[in-house]
């Protein structure tokens, strides 16, 4: 049978057009449209005195300037708290040009539009804007004193508190037979897609309706956030998320500032406008993740086990909270990872500060939380002189606590309870896989060869597909041709791969007749959007229960033609027969032809479905009560909870101690989404994240200087990894199906990115021996460090080197 | 307004075989011609400084960054896109070329921004070679080295390398 697809190493299907050359990405489309540039703010914290636009005014091809006092209605109010939250108490947002103040560099100002992008961006040039500088906020510390106020009503700088406990924390704490305190940080870091953002618009004046094309992971929120800032109708706006390259979660904050101002100057102008952000204006000018300074006490017996988790986190959200506090919810709650944690307090103190919003990147908030607790698992062993392995052993849930439930209450406002997993069964083939009772040889192999060698161990557990819904429409056509929509975007996953394996095998069609629209409310209006690993369970499952819709419809009408029972039928490659019947068939193309009764033959195969074609039945309407014409259906996905993926990552470092160059020699990852749709995609997805992870440990950081000044603002200077960089990455795979989604699936897209920083950390401080307690880390970071005097030597280091044995 | 944004130069250049003809501002970047006077929009960009390879395009056999590079240096040259990759077959159907070929069977593409830069970058590589040698790593870390990619990781990028210098191999007896 060639149409069960589910599960196969399926080639993609978007392939074809992006190694062409046929993609349509944002600046692809509107090749006859003005051109949108920005003025954005030099000044992390500054007060606007003046906007001079008189000499932009004599630049030829300038169209329209646009400064706040441009904006009328709900445009002048400020942007919408995307996902308010009770303890998010000090919420504040930008507005899509500044209002009097600015609170970060590259925060938009003035808007110009001109006859194309070259000469809009001389007008903006020759803007002038007088502001007076502000005292200026930088990094987690500077926040938490509160000597400066990013804004002025909130003097403590804390736009939330957000609180979770499951028991008595200081008691538990008290009575611990061992405790140990330390604080660490995480750097900052961002999505940095190959494609920035960007905004198409076109007004149509006879209708009366905007099309907008944006480079989102959300389109049909920002069809609705357009139309209320707009003031328009929804049925007058349409938004498409074209071919999108790449978002890994920047493009699902919205409305970003340009996706109402170019509607805008499209409307007011009457014609076509264009906005593509350029490199420097995605470091400034949109999002980015990962600060925290985290304070941790653990209490834990002599085995090492822990019997109490005290977390207090400082978590840098930049200078707005569009995005709520999701990022803070999912570093608290997930932190925990795959342990049972007896009582665990979390505060998550989010701070403002003059620097770029932060809002989801890849992981969002699970890197820091896995970076939390594994380096804590990594202390309890230290302290004990235990395996580092067999302390988290000790400490997993086990698979017959199934489901397990933590007591905390995730970022879909639902609980943390796991659906299922196989934690001890991760533990042991990372084990084999990174060979990790091999270390202590590999150790002294390479300690011969004038290098320092360590490994490490990180485990997740990563909630993914969180609701609140999303929809599918499957409709089979009389030329056989199945359509599937579903209104969540794509950023590049294989989205149409993967939804047309899932019809194809539901409805038993070849998957040549499957084509997938994505991320077009034209074709469908109600979905939340690409974002927490949820794409494939939420779309996945409602793309499939609308087909098993449309297959118990044809089989229903193909029962009737056949004289059969709809259960003694079956589809395959588009054919319905009666099973172990061969010839008693008709074609699947033929119901959808006969389940919509027509008056009309538009053509040949309608002919079939015409009031004088056969004997019909006189007594009953053409269509049934409750019934509809057509073959096709439409269903929701809406799960009570997140489901629960897992994962180990281990990697083994060596260490030049001439250089204190960190070359990743190996990268070992286990990893378990449940049932897998399509193996080469997901493999892809781990390939790309574990990327994303060691770029975040070694290298990528955002460098602001204390006027809140980035300095690393391009490519150049922004280490995002070139292949040479990448180590290879031995994967194993495990599947614990969900049983909270009729496919058993869980998601797949973050997982890879999670414990790339607390693996390499683990990693390095075993290779040098002192603590690492700062990531990412540079081999200059590193070599200072190693020579400070103040370095905390670890106690394993010192039992190799008072034992003078490899301990 | 300075007399050199304003000056217009037309260039004659041959793209994809197709000898075109086009107007533009002295100043216009390569990559802007080829995807907005030209309409060909697969090459990409992706920094616009010359770091991340995206735009990469084939002007006189060797790969350049077109972001690099003004629409009038390429007056009399001749350049490839990715648009020219694959050839026509005698049926009016299309021929990929091997790299192409290499990176759908290879999964070497995701979101497909940086793609069409790696695929001119290496098809270059590919095609200055001697087809029957022996591929070494080194060759294929020297034809991924100098693009960035945030999807895929590279691991399928290099494998669609070796997978394209195979088929070359194959193709070349």
């Amino acid at each position: 049978m060639t149409t069960k697809l589910f599960g196969e190493p399926v080639r993609r299907r978007e392939d074809q057009r992006l190694i062409t050359g046929k993609g349509r990405y944002l600046d692809d489309i509107g090749a006859q449209a003005l051109a949108a540039a920005f003025v954005r703010s030099p000044h992390a914290h500054a007060r606007i005195v003046d906007i001079d636009v008189d000499e932009a005014l004599e630049v030829e091809g300038l169209i329209a300037i646009y400064t706040y006092e441009d904006l009328h209605g709900p445009m002048a109010e400020p942007l919408p708290v995307l996902i308010p939250h009770p303890q998010l108490h000090a919420p504040r947002t930008g507005y899509p040009l500044a209002n009097g103040e600015v609170n970060h560099v590259g925060e938009p100002v003035v808007m110009v539009v001109a006859t194309d992008r070259y000469v809009a961006e001389d007008a903006a040039e020759r803007i002038v804007v007088t502001y007076e500088e502000l005292p200026v906020v930088v990094g987690v510390d500077q926040a938490r004193e509160a000597r400066i106020a990013v804004h002025e009503e909130i003097p403590d700088n804390v736009a939330a508190r957000h609180h979770q406990e499951t028991g008595d924390v200081e008691p538990a704490l008290a009575a611990a037979p061992r405790t140990l305190s330390f604080t660490q940080y995480i750097e900052r870091s961002a999505c940095t897609p190959m494609e920035g953002k960007g905004v198409h618009a076109k007004w149509d004046a006879d209708d009366s309706s905007l099309r907008v094309y944006t480079s989102t992971q959300a389109s049909t929120s920002v069809r609705a956030a357009i139309a209320a800032k707009l003031e328009l109708s929804l049925d007058k706006v349409e938004v498409i998320a074209p071919d999108v390259g790449g978002g890994f979660g920047v493009k699902i904050v919205h409305p970003w500032p340009e996706e109402l101002l170019v509607p805008m100057a499209a409307i007011a102008l009457g014609q076509e406008v264009k906005w593509t952000e350029d490199r420097r204006e995605h470091f400034i000018g949109s999002a980015h993740e990962r600060q925290q300074r985290q304070e941790i006490t653990v209490g834990y017996d002599d085995d090492g086990r822990i019997t109490a988790l005290d977390v207090h986190v400082w978590h840098d959200n930049g200078a707005y909270t569009p995005y709520g506090i999701i990022v803070p919810i999912v570093t608290a709650t997930q932190l925990v990872g795959p342990y049972v944690i007896p009582v665990y307090r979390v505060i998550v103190e989010s701070v403002y500060t003059n620097t770029v919003i932060v809002t989801p990147y890849r992981g969002a908030g699970r890197p820091q939380g896995c970076y939390a607790m594994e380096r804590t698992m990594d202390r309890i062993a230290d302290d004990l002189g235990l395996d580092r392995a067999l302390v988290r052993e000790r400490n997993l849930i086990q698979p017959e606590q199934f489901p397990y439930d933590h007591h905390l209450t995730f970022q879909d406002g639902r609980p943390v309870i796991y659906d299922s997993g196989d934690y001890p069964g991760l533990m042991r083939k990372l084990k084999d896989l990174v060979g990790w009772s091999e270390a202590e040889k590999l150790r002294a192999d390479a300690e011969a060869r004038g290098k320092l060698l360590g490994v490490g161990m990180a485990m997740y557990v990563e909630g993914t597909g969180p609701g609140p819904y999303e929809g599918g429409h499957v409709q089979v056509l009389g030329s056989g041709k199945v359509l599937v929509s579903t209104g969540l975007t794509s950023q590049g996953q294989g989205h149409e791969t993967a939804f047309a394996q899932i019809v194809a095998s539901e409805l038993g069609v070849p998957i040549e007749d499957v084509e997938v629209t994505t991320g077009d409310t034209r074709r469908f209006g109600y979905a939340v959007g690409t974002f927490a690993s949820r794409a494939a369970v939420m779309s996945g499952n409602a793309i499939a229960l609308a087909a098993r819709g449309v297959r118990e419809k044809a089989l229903r009408i193909a029962a009737d033609v056949l004289e059969a029972s709809p259960d003694d039928l079956e589809i395959d490659e588009g054919l319905i027969q009666v099973k172990g019947v061969p010839g008693t068939s008709i074609p699947l193309r033929t119901v959808a032809v006969l389940s919509n009764p027509l008056r009309y033959a538009f053509d040949e195969a309608a002919k079939q479905a015409t009031q004088f074609a056969g004997p019909g039945d006189d007594s009953k309407p053409p269509v049934a009560p409750g019934d509809a014409p057509g073959l096709e259906h439409r269903d929701y996905y809406s799960p009570i909870r997140s489901t629960f993926a897992s994962g180990a990552h281990a990697a083994i470092v060596e260490i030049d101690p001439a250089t204190w160059e960190i070359d990743v020699v190996k990268y070992a990852v286990v990893h378990d989404c449940g049932n897998v749709v399509n193996p080469m995609i997901v493999e892809g997805q781990v390939h790309g994240g574990v990327a994303q992870g060691v770029g975040g440990a070694l290298y990528e950081r955002m460098a602001y200087d204390g006027d809140g000044q980035l300095q690393n603002a391009s490519f150049m200077d922004f280490l995002m990894p070139y292949a040479s960089e990448v180590p290879d990455v031995v994967i194993d795979h495990q599947e614990t199906p969900s049983p909270l989604n009729p496919l058993g699936i869980k998601g797949a897209g973050e997982a890879g990115v999670i414990p790339g920083t607390a693996a390499l950390a683990s990693a390095i401080e075993d290779a040098v021996g002192r603590r690492i307690a700062a990531m990412p880390i540079s081999p200059t970071e590193l070599y200072d460090l190693v020579r400070s005097p103040d370095s905390e030597m670890t106690a394993t280091a010192q039992r190799r080197a008072g034992t003078g044995v490899m301990a | 307004m300075t007399a050199s944004v304003d000056t217009e130069r037309t260039i004659t250049v041959t793209v994809n075989g197709v000898r075109r003809e086009a107007t533009v501002p002295v100043r216009r970047l390569l990559s802007d011609a080829l995807r907005h006077d030209l309409g060909l929009t697969g090459t990409h960009v992706g920094c616009e400084h010359g770091v991340c390879g995206a735009c990469t395009v084939i002007v006189d056999g060797a790969p350049m960054r077109s972001c690099l590079m003004l629409a009038v240096q390429v007056d009399g040259a001749e350049v490839r896109t990715v648009e020219g990759l694959a050839h026509e077959d005698h049926q009016g159907g299309q021929v990929l070329h091997p790299v192409q070929e290499a990176f759908r069977e290879c999964h070497a593409l995701q979101c497909g921004f940086c793609t069409p830069g790696f695929l001119m970058t290496i098809a270059a590589g590919l095609e200055s070679r001697d087809p029957d040698a022996e591929l070494t790593e080194d060759e294929v870390d020297e034809m991924v080295g100098g693009n960035l990619c945030r999807c895929t990781g590279y691991a399928n990028i290099k494998k669609a390398v070796r997978h394209a210098a195979d088929a070359m191999k194959d193709g070349a007896r």
